[in-house]
């Protein structure tokens, strides 16, 4: 008889990982999956293209519900599907709807959830986050019919929302705490270069700033920020984007252990052996995690242990940022701020838009931002993570592979 | 001027280079100020050919750099108040310290008319021999020599006689270089008859050798040992003419002892020179064995402190064949410059008088005197060039006037001719380039015509002499030299005997005083050309190249002088010389113990006043260098292309490393040409030994004790720009034009503070253009490039580095030729390389059609090419001066 495993959350980890798992052993396992949404699997990651409308719903679904039956996999999605309980003693799983489904392994990959900061008005109609396709629908029922909005947090989501709205037609203000834009992934002169390119496509900023009230108006509905400095902007909409937090609360409840999230060790197992978790829910030797990248490297690992082979072991890796707004280039990897025991290699050409830096370490690479200019992302993306002398290609190193290999030459 | 529009002129005219003299035609366009250059097929010195220098002469005609108003401290001022102020300082001067205080210092680069008046001026009618030359560096030796042997300074053969002669030997002489049409000439008469032999007899393994069937590395200034040994093979192996000897010289037993008392056998001879004992006896066997044989010499004898004796050691080996005045044999000396020999026919050395007529003799005097109406003639030689320096240096000649000529640089010792000038009370500059070395020190500055605007006539290495014609109308207020020298005379009281209005009447009184009381069957002087003391100026004008003497025996000139075997002695003979070997005037010791010798480049002449104007002659040696044998590198640390300091007890500069076996072990070359105009610390003439020949007192530039060792400045860099850059330059900084931009490069013993900063200051213009900046910086490795894009052009690029390691400059150069900027070269620009597909053509091999070392490579390569004339024919490299075959089949 097949052992049971039952996946929460039907997300990009825990699909990606059921998908790893089915090339891997298709017939080790009945496998259930419960999903709070109601939809197949979908790609979260591109939910900014269908807010600008480059994209439709359609053209992210990775696994509609076909998939699922193709694969005998057992689908309970909706918000009456949402577990409520894990029932560690009897290995069981119950969702509000009281579904429940017994299992041998259990997958939690129940995500994340936006940080919603701890202001007054926070609870105001017309204020929302940015993480799945309930959000974008009220983003674009809002760009319809309103003016303006105000997006909280100029990171990598802020930003793709606030550019998505601008191209809905929305007067949008990204509202920043730091005053370099993507400071997790740029470094000031890259914000700034991106910041230039963004007010040129009509977005508007301000930052530092600091948000200290959300008003209302006489319906409860958003009208104003008002911020520490005492200025004050209107506003119909205000998207929260200021990071997300490790969505454990089942596994609290389980009594399953936690920290920041549900801590796993390299073969993404939690304290309790027969659950696993993946992606953004869990902590893993300390970090928590927000981009796709880490994720697809956590599915692969857990589907190995799950199918038995039991050989990999994760380890995160630098993560590549890429910004999703058509037309805007850049990368970052690494420690790409460096510290004093750090050497760097810039190019510049602000008329080109192209800003470029290399930080290094005892003669490697350890980190890179790329604005304008990303054709070697992946290039010193590899380089970094083979750790690479890279003493005999510096010279010519940040103006990209296509210059190796080098053979400098003294004149005449 | 609207009736010169587009109209087309062809002119006939001289190249102003070297002593070639080669014949231009011109087809000039007035109006727009440009010229098309070809060489005259119908040239007797050049037959239509032309070198990379003369070909490139059109590049050169630029006003920017001109001299173009009379300036008096530094002001702008008319003529007449420069010219009184001259004329009043002369004056005053002679009044308060005598005639011998003031002095001219000319150059042989002026035409014969000006020489002429400067001349009659300061010896006729001031009253002192302080009248010299910069031919004195160059060309005082031959005359001397000459003087000694036949009684007058004669040079007996022609360019015709290469294609004569059976055997040419090359005595301290590359011609390919600086003579390279007569190179040429005598290469192509070598492919015509390969029996012909070419010796070449030099201590480098010069460009020369291409054509050489031997060459002899001979030790530095050993020349004399080897002559005096091929004297003495001559007379041991009976090769001697003895009825010539006998008929036609004096002093035979005299200069054969002492050339069997300076090495007593072939053995010893070998040791002394250097040289291995069979090449020597091969080239005495190949001597005494050809009755045509000419010897060319040069600046490499010359240039020496037994300059003097080393020709005359060459001469008594020629008298002792009587291989003499006839076709195909003889000594001949290539001059220098284009009027060096025209300098010499007017008496422009401080020992000459005029027309072949010294202060030795007093009827010379009371002749010229009487011919020139004066009663102020000067009586005795004035001071020779680096005496006149020592004594403006030491406050005996007050007042100076140079012309055409930038001694700061080619003197010896040449900072303490910056000095001398620099503390001497009145400095007078007349020259066509306003920012020199030495106009930089002049109190008075007058704007002479260049060439292209000149008219007259010079004289070339074959007596030959040819009109130099005005192609344009004189440029800004520059004036003709013969004309300033006139107004300044007639301020100064002279009017009757200066009362010229036009050259021809100059050319007229100078021919006619060669003529005056000159008896041709006395054989009274050899320098004779009354035949032309009747031209009008429409003969002038139309005045065909002709050699001189031109009289009533040889109306229309003489290709070769004694053939009839009458010499202008006293006897009428031809006079050996004994030859006593004397070393160099300072040896190499402890602290300076390695040997320095100076010369020409290919594409450069002088002091670069004209050719570094053109971008196409820079680029084959853009930097001063320096020369050293591997062995020598190895001894002193050096590394290719890195920087030395070359220092004498006289001064230092700072070149290039290039390092060479054609260089002998302990002795460096370095080129001459460098000024601070082009290089801050490239003057080779800083380090030069005051040491002179004492017959001649031609300057040992040569042979100077030196020492070497690494420069190490703490970074290097360079910088292309389109226009030319004021910046507070580093240590070391040489300035190269090139086609649309200008190269400088760099290096620096202290980092700026931030190289962003002195970027920007460096290549920024005051104006008010906001030009996009490309940057590249890695602080760690001291590394900084960027580059100015203005309007989608590039304006300027700056690579620095620590080390010498930094791109070729070549792919980076051709961006400023570009319209525009494509936006790969952009994105690779700060790599120094071409992006993937454009080819990087290298270094510069042939100037004439801008072929790179590269692109000669690869053809080689892809084509199977076998030959140098497989690669001309393939790339046009090498086929028109030739000069570059030496280096297209060294990569082949």
């Amino acid at each position: 008889m097949k052992q049971r495993l039952v996946v929460i959350g039907n997300g990009m980890a825990g699909i990606r990982t059921v998908e790893e798992l089915l090339s891997a052993s298709p017939d080790k396992y009945d496998i259930t999956v419960f999903g709070a949404e109601p939809h197949g699997n979908y790609n979260r990651i591109m939910l900014s293209s269908v807010l600008s409308g480059e994209k439709n719903i359609e053209d992210i679904i990775i696994n509609d519900r076909q998939w699922y039956v193709d694969h005998n996999i057992l689908l309970h999605a909706g918000e009456d599907k949402a577990v409520i309980e894990i029932n560690r003693s009897r290995k069981c799983v119950i969702a509000k709807d009281g579904t429940q489904a017994e299992y041998d392994r259990l997958l939690i990959a129940t995500g994340s959830k936006p940080v919603i900061p701890d202001i007054p008005g926070k609870n105001l109609q017309g204020v929302i986050s940015f993480r799945d396709i309930f959000d974008v629908n009220t983003m674009l029922q809002y760009s319809r019919s309103h003016k303006k909005a105000i997006v909280l947090g100029g990171g990598l989501l802020g930003l793709e929302a606030a550019n998505g709205l601008v191209l809905r037609g929305m007067h949008v203000t990204v509202v920043h705490t730091n005053p370099v834009l993507l400071n997790r992934q740029m470094d000031k002169q890259a914000g700034g270069m991106l910041q230039h390119a963004l007010e040129a496509r009509g977005l508007h900023f301000k930052m530092p700033a600091r948000t200290q009230e959300l008003i209302g108006d006489d319906n409860d509905h958003i009208k104003a920020v008002r911020f520490e400095d005492g200025s004050e902007l209107e506003c119909d909409l205000f998207i929260t984007a200021i990071g997300v937090r490790p969505n454990m609360q089942l596994a609290q409840t389980a009594n399953l252990y936690c920290e920041r999230g549900i801590v796993v060790n390299d073969s993404l197992q939690s304290y309790d052996p027969s659950i696993y978790a993946v992606g953004e829910c869990i902590q893993h030797r300390g970090a928590t995690f927000g981009l796709v990248a880490p994720l697809f490297e956590q599915a692969k690992v857990c589907a190995n242990h799950l199918s038995g082979h039991g050989m990999a072991d994760y380890k995160t890796l630098p993560t590549a940022t890429k910004l999703k707004v058509t037309g805007i280039n850049l990368f970052s990897v690494g420690n790409f701020l460096g510290d004093e025991n750090c050497e760097s290699i810039t190019f510049t050409d602000p008329a080109l838009g192209i800003y470029k830096k290399l930080v290094l370490k005892d003669n490697k690479l350890i980190g890179t931002v790329l604005y304008g200019d990303t054709v070697d992302g992946s290039w010193y993306h590899e380089l970094l993570e083979l750790e690479q002398d890279i003493t005999e290609i510096r010279e010519n190193l940040i103006f990209g592979q296509r210059y190796l290999p080098t053979t400098e030459s003294t004149h005449e | 001027m609207n009736n010169e529009q587009s109209e087309l002129k062809t002119i006939h005219t001289t190249c102003p280079y070297c002593g070639v003299g080669c014949g231009i035609t011109a087809s000039v366009d007035p109006a727009k100020r440009q010229l098309e250059i070809q060489g005259d097929d119908k040239h007797p010195s050049n037959f239509g050919k032309l070198c990379s220098k003369g070909s490139a002469l059109a590049d050169t005609i630029e006003l920017k750099s001109r001299l173009l108003e009379p300036s008096v401290y530094g002001h702008d001022c008319s003529w007449s108040e420069a010219l009184d102020m001259v004329a009043d300082s002369f004056i005053s001067t002679i009044k308060k310290y005598g005639p011998d205080a003031v002095a001219i210092y000319g150059s042989g680069q002026l035409l014969t008319e000006d020489y002429y008046v400067a001349n009659k001026l300061m010896k006729g009618f001031i009253g002192s021999g302080n009248m010299d030359t910069n031919s004195r560096l160059c060309m005082s030796s031959p005359v001397a020599a000459h003087k000694r042997a036949f009684g007058s300074d004669t040079v007996p053969g022609c360019y015709e006689d290469y294609e004569q002669a059976e055997m040419i030997v090359l005595v301290g002489s590359n011609a390919a270089w600086c003579h390279p049409v007569s190179f040429q000439r005598i290469r192509a008469a070598k492919e015509n008859n390969p029996a012909l032999k070419v010796v070449v007899i030099d201590p480098r393994r010069t460009a020369s050798c291409d054509i050489a069937d031997l060459h002899l590395p001979i030790a530095i200034g050993n020349d004399t040992i080897l002559f005096n040994g091929l004297l003495n093979h001559l007379n041991q192996h009976d090769a001697l003419d003895q009825d010539y000897i006998q008929q036609h010289t004096e002093g035979w037993a005299d200069a054969l002892k002492s050339a069997q008392a300076s090495s007593t056998n072939i053995e010893q001879l070998a040791q002394q020179c250097k040289l291995d004992k069979h090449e020597v006896e091969l080239f005495f066997k190949w001597f005494s064995s050809h009755k045509k044989v000419m010897t060319l010499f040069s600046q490499g004898v010359n240039q020496s402190s037994s300059g003097t004796d080393k020709i005359n050691s060459i001469i008594n080996c020629h008298l002792a064949m009587g291989s003499i005045g006839k076709p195909g044999m003889g000594p001949f000396s290539l001059t220098g410059q284009p009027n060096a020999m025209g300098g010499r026919e007017v008496g422009g050395l401080a020992h000459q008088l005029a027309a072949h007529m010294d202060f030795t003799s007093p009827e010379d005097i009371d002749r010229v005197a009487r011919f020139w109406g004066t009663d102020n003639i000067a009586q005795k030689p004035g001071y020779f060039a680096v005496d006149l320096f020592d004594a403006i240096y030491d406050g005996k000649v007050k007042a100076v006037w140079i012309m055409g000529t930038n001694p700061v640089v080619s003197m010896p010792n040449a900072d303490k001719v910056k000095q001398a000038l620099q503390q001497c009370d009145f400095v007078v500059v007349s020259d066509c380039i306003a920012e020199t070395d030495t106009t930089a020190l002049a109190h008075v500055k007058l704007p002479a015509l260049g060439w292209s605007e000149k008219d007259g006539t010079v004289t070339n290495s074959e007596r030959r002499i040819s009109r130099q014609r005005a192609l344009f109308k004189p440029a800004g207020s520059a004036k003709p030299d013969w004309w300033i020298v006139t107004q300044v005379a007639r301020r100064m009281g002279f009017e009757k005997a200066f009362h010229y209005s036009s050259n021809v009447e100059i050319f007229r009184e100078h021919a006619a005083l060669s003529g005056f009381e000159n008896n041709p069957q006395q054989h009274s002087r050899d320098f004779d050309i009354s035949g032309f003391s009747g031209l009008t100026q429409q003969e002038y004008d139309q005045l065909q190249p002709t050699q001189w003497p031109v009289n009533k025996q040889n109306p229309q000139g003489l290709a070769r002088m004694f053939a009839d075997q009458q010499f202008f002695t006293a006897s009428g003979k031809a006079q050996f010389i004994s030859i006593t070997p004397r070393p160099a005037g300072n040896l190499p010791n402890k602290d300076f113990p390695i040997i320095l010798n100076t010369g020409r480049l290919r594409d450069q002449w002088h002091t670069m006043t004209r050719t570094a104007l053109s971008a196409k002659l820079s680029q084959h040696k853009p930097e001063p260098f320096v020369e050293i044998h591997p062995i020598d590198a190895d001894l002193y640390k050096m590394r290719q292309n890195t920087l030395a300091v070359v220092e004498s007890q006289w001064g230092k500069m700072i070149a290039r490393v290039q390092i060479t076996d054609t260089q002998q072990q302990g002795t460096l070359f370095i080129p001459m040409h460098w000024t601070a105009q082009y290089a801050s610390q490239g003057r080779m003439g800083a380090l030069v030994n005051p040491v002179v020949d004492p017959i001649s007192y031609q300057p040992e530039s040569k042979h100077t004790p030196v020492r070497i060792k690494t420069y190490q400045p703490a970074w290097y860099g360079f910088i292309l720009s389109r226009h030319p850059l004021e910046f507070n330059h580093p240590e070391y900084l040489v300035k190269v034009k090139g086609n649309q931009f200008y190269r400088y490069e760099l290096a620096g013993e202290t980092m700026p503070e931030s190289w962003q900063g002195w970027t920007k200051n460096a290549l920024c213009s005051a104006s008010n253009e906001k030009p996009q900046w490309q940057e590249y910086t890695d602080p760690a490795e001291n590394k900084y490039r960027a580059a100015r894009i203005l309007d989608n052009q590039l304006q300027s690029v700056i690579f620095i580095a620590p080390t010498i390691l930094l791109p070729e400059r070549s792919w980076l150069s051709s961006l400023f030729e570009k319209p525009e900027f494509e936006k790969q070269d952009r994105l690779a620009l700060l790599t120094g390389k071409p992006p993937l597909g454009t080819p990087d053509i290298g270094t510069i091999v042939c100037a004439c059609f801008n072929v790179g070392e590269k692109t000669i490579q690869s053809a080689i390569k892809e084509k199977g090419l076998k030959t140098h004339q497989e690669v001309g024919q393939c790339l046009k490299a090498g086929t028109n001066c030739g000069s570059c075959i030496p280096e297209i089949k060294a990569l082949l």
